[in-house]
């Protein structure tokens, strides 16, 4: 048992919070129970749930490990990463999603939970076992082919129908393949002088557009990944208005970062999708803060070094972002003045753990609720570094001067960050 | 500056001075004894990861000429994935003690990215880079273009001249640096091809965008450049068929008869002859073909010279 004392919490109000065992035994003034941990000046956050990380295991362990991802996501205030289903094999199956939940239990440091395929080996044409992904262990709801697009319409609207069944969500990467042969960066102005093959919008709005009519048509849930476009904003607007069941995330790189960084061909800014124009970045802010956009999610995507040292055309496409995402967003939508505290808490932590369905996320500071908490130094302002817990160094923000330090993780009663260092968790 | 990367590492001044100096090293070229001794002792290497035999063929005579040593590395289709990555052969040709490395490669920035990192310490020029640019190519245009109407020996800018570029400009790495280095000396650019073949954002890159070919034409440019068509191109949308193509945006003989006697035709080539030029406009009087091939010898001997001479630099 130990009590924080003098956490802020996103309310405003100054409180003291004893935690015991798994749980949130007490929220209230003058409490002094256990262990006393002073965090004044700290304000308290819902432990954030990241909606869409690349942990590469299995298949890939030279980038990242479940293990290693974890603690990353722990360092960055997280509590809980859906899994992309992106693996090699591919987690379109009940077996792969519950190997990479059981490692994910066995990490411990954030709750893991698996995203299967849409599709079998994410091919597009056949839906992999969504049902037994749902029954398995991993009680998978998220359904996503994110890397690559579910392109077909057909295909699109038989998955979307499926998950009906159990209120299940499709995740879709949007982008035409089509229309985005060899692409490699925005396209307008700059791709033409560098001569990179462009990347349309219209190969992102598109998509979102089909897809919302389709989900409009089957009555059924559909949340588009890593919005990066103006364009996507207003279809997406628009689909909300008309009542349709659909959310959206924007990435933390989508918020802050735009394709003139691509000017110099560093592939460490080469991403999918592509870094857009201020004028994106600014309605992708503005879409966070009116409700358009639901959640931050990291994208967190590490890659080998190889994969980067190289000339951009050869590149992998991705960036890592674990760490830094809470950051990001304080400096870019709370600084700003464009949310408050209680919305940047609905966009880390509540709305994905509503989308993911995950019951023990995502819930209030509050008695008896799971004690899955970050708290945060908001005054701190600081440069990043190349320190990471990654097992990549795939890191785009290298320099840009953040507000809003981690200062401890508390996931299910544990520290998993105290004091801005990963914690050694039990024999693991 | 240490590099030629992008026609936008020139200045006016340092442009002109490449030019002037290729008009002597013509007067060197003219010669029975066709060689310099300025880079005796210096290596320079060849380094093309996409074929071509001019460029290449211009760039080992130029270095030649001026008594450089001269090394070829041809490594088509080169990549992470399937073989050796650049930075690993890049690395073992400058352990070989090559100072120089002239780059022709399929992906766009290759050349800037071999400059900017920290695995090589080499000269680079960019001999073509995707579809990004050709430094090279443009500045010896540009000594064509004003030798034949500025007169042989002008030193000057290109001032109030016009020239139109016709076709695939999208994928060409000669337009975009023949539209930065034409237009900083002064002339205007036109861009004329199928709307699929212009960018969007073509007006930040030129002075006007016709995708009608009679229309452009009857504007008397006082140089067309017919741009090599890609036979590929045909296979992604881009235009219907070949044939149409001819019809619409080839330089016909009829086409050529109508322009007026003094307009300068030029062609990077490799030339499709019948598809956007005929052979009527290449091989005539006023086709400036094969003095663009002569030129680029000289241009190559004073960017070699510029970057690689002691106590010389671009600019």
């Amino acid at each position: 048992m130990f009590t924080l004392k003098n956490v802020q919490l996103a309310n405003g109000e100054v409180c003291d919070v004893v935690i015991e065992d798994e749980y949130i035994k007490a929220v209230g003034q003058s409490m002094n129970e256990g262990e006393l941990i002073d965090c004044s000046g700290l304000i308290a956050l819902q432990g954030f749930v990241d909606l869409h990380t690349h942990l590469r295991e299995p298949g890939f362990e030279q980038s990242e490990t479940i293990l290693t991802g974890s603690r990353a996501a722990a360092k960055g205030g997280f509590t809980a990463v859906h899994a992309m289903a992106n693996t090699m094999p591919v987690a379109d199956n009940a077996a792969v999603v519950e190997q990479v939940y059981a490692l994910g239990k066995s990490a411990g440091y954030v709750q893991v939970q698996p995203i299967g395929a849409v599709t079998l080996g994410l091919n597009g044409v056949q839906l992999a076992d969504l049902g037994k992904m749902n029954a398995s262990k991993a009680n998978v709801t998220v359904f996503s082919d994110d890397g690559k697009c579910v392109n077909d319409s057909l295909v699109m609207r038989r998955a979307l129908e499926y998950v009906k069944a159990f209120d299940g969500v499709v995740a879709q990467h949007a982008q035409d393949p089509a229309l985005t042969i060899g692409a490699q960066m925005n396209e307008g102005e700059l791709s033409l002088k560098l001569g990179l093959t462009g990347w349309p919008a219209v190969a992102e709005t598109a998509i979102i557009a089909r897809d919302v009519l389709l989900a409009e048509q089957v009555q059924s849930k559909l949340h588009v990944c890593h919005v990066s476009t103006k364009g996507s904003v207003e279809i997406i607007r628009w689909a909300k208005s008309k009542g349709i069941k659909v959310t959206a995330e924007v990435t933390p790189h989508h918020l802050l970062l735009t394709e003139k960084l691509t000017s110099d061909y560093n592939p460490i800014f080469k991403v999918n999708p592509p870094l857009r124009t201020d004028e994106d970045v600014q309605a992708l802010r503005e879409a966070v803060a009116d409700g358009t956009i639901d959640i931050v999610a990291t994208d967190h995507a590490p890659h080998p070094a190889d994969s980067k040292d190289c000339e951009w055309g050869e590149a992998a496409f991705g960036m890592i972002g674990l760490e830094t995402a809470a950051a990001i967003v304080k400096t870019t939508l709370v600084d700003t003045g464009l949310i408050s505290w209680s919305r940047f808490e609905e966009v880390l932590s509540t709305n994905p753990a509503r989308i993911g369905k995950l019951r023990d996320q995502g819930q209030q500071i509050a008695e008896g609720n799971f004690a899955n908490l970050t708290l945060m130094d908001a005054r701190k302002v600081f440069s990043v570094s190349s320190n990471s817990e990654s097992k990549s160094a795939n890191n785009p923000f290298l320099g840009h001067e953040l507000s809003g330090e981690i200062i401890h993780t508390i996931y299910k009663g544990v520290f998993t960050v105290k004091n801005s260092a990963i914690q050694r968790l039990g024999a693991k | 500056m240490k590099h030629l990367l992008s026609i936008n590492d020139l200045d006016v001044q340092s442009a002109l001075s490449v030019m002037n100096l290729a008009l002597e090293m013509q007067q060197v070229n003219a010669r029975e004894v066709k060689k310099l001794p300025a880079l005796n002792g210096r290596t320079v290497a060849n380094l093309f990861f996409e074929d071509s035999t001019r460029t290449r063929f211009s760039f080992e005579l130029a270095a030649k000429r001026l008594s450089a040593d001269v090394v070829n590395f041809s490594a088509k289709g080169s990549s992470v994935s399937k073989g050796e990555s650049l930075k690993d052969t890049v690395q073992t040709i400058e352990a070989m003690g090559v100072e120089a490395l002239i780059v022709r490669h399929h992906h766009s920035g290759a050349a800037k990215t071999i400059a900017n990192s920290d695995w090589s310490k080499s000269i680079v020029i960019n001999a073509g880079d995707g579809t990004h640019e050709h430094p090279t190519q443009a500045l010896l245009d540009a000594l064509t273009i004003r030798q034949r109407l500025k007169g042989k020996a002008d030193s000057g800018d290109l001032a109030g001249l016009r020239v139109l570029i016709v076709g695939d400009i999208l994928h060409s790495r000669v337009a975009r640096s023949n539209c930065l280095l034409l237009r900083l000396l002064g002339a205007s650019v036109g861009l004329c091809g199928p709307a699929t073949l212009i960018p969007n954002d073509a007006l930040k890159l030129a002075d006007s965008v016709y995708f009608n070919l009679d229309e452009a034409l009857a504007d008397n440019f006082d140089v067309v450049m017919m741009l090599r068509m890609q036979r590929e191109r045909m296979n992604s949308a881009f235009i219907p068929s070949e044939t149409e193509y001819a019809t619409l945006w080839g330089l016909t003989e009829s086409r050529f008869n109508s322009l007026s006697n003094d307009t300068l035709i030029m062609h990077p080539g490799p030339m499709n002859r019948g598809l956007e030029i005929s052979s009527t406009a290449a091989d005539s009087a006023q086709s400036a073909i094969l003095e663009q091939v002569t030129n680029g010898v000289a241009v190559r001997m004073a960017v070699l010279y510029k970057l690689l001479a002691k106590e010389s630099s671009l600019s």
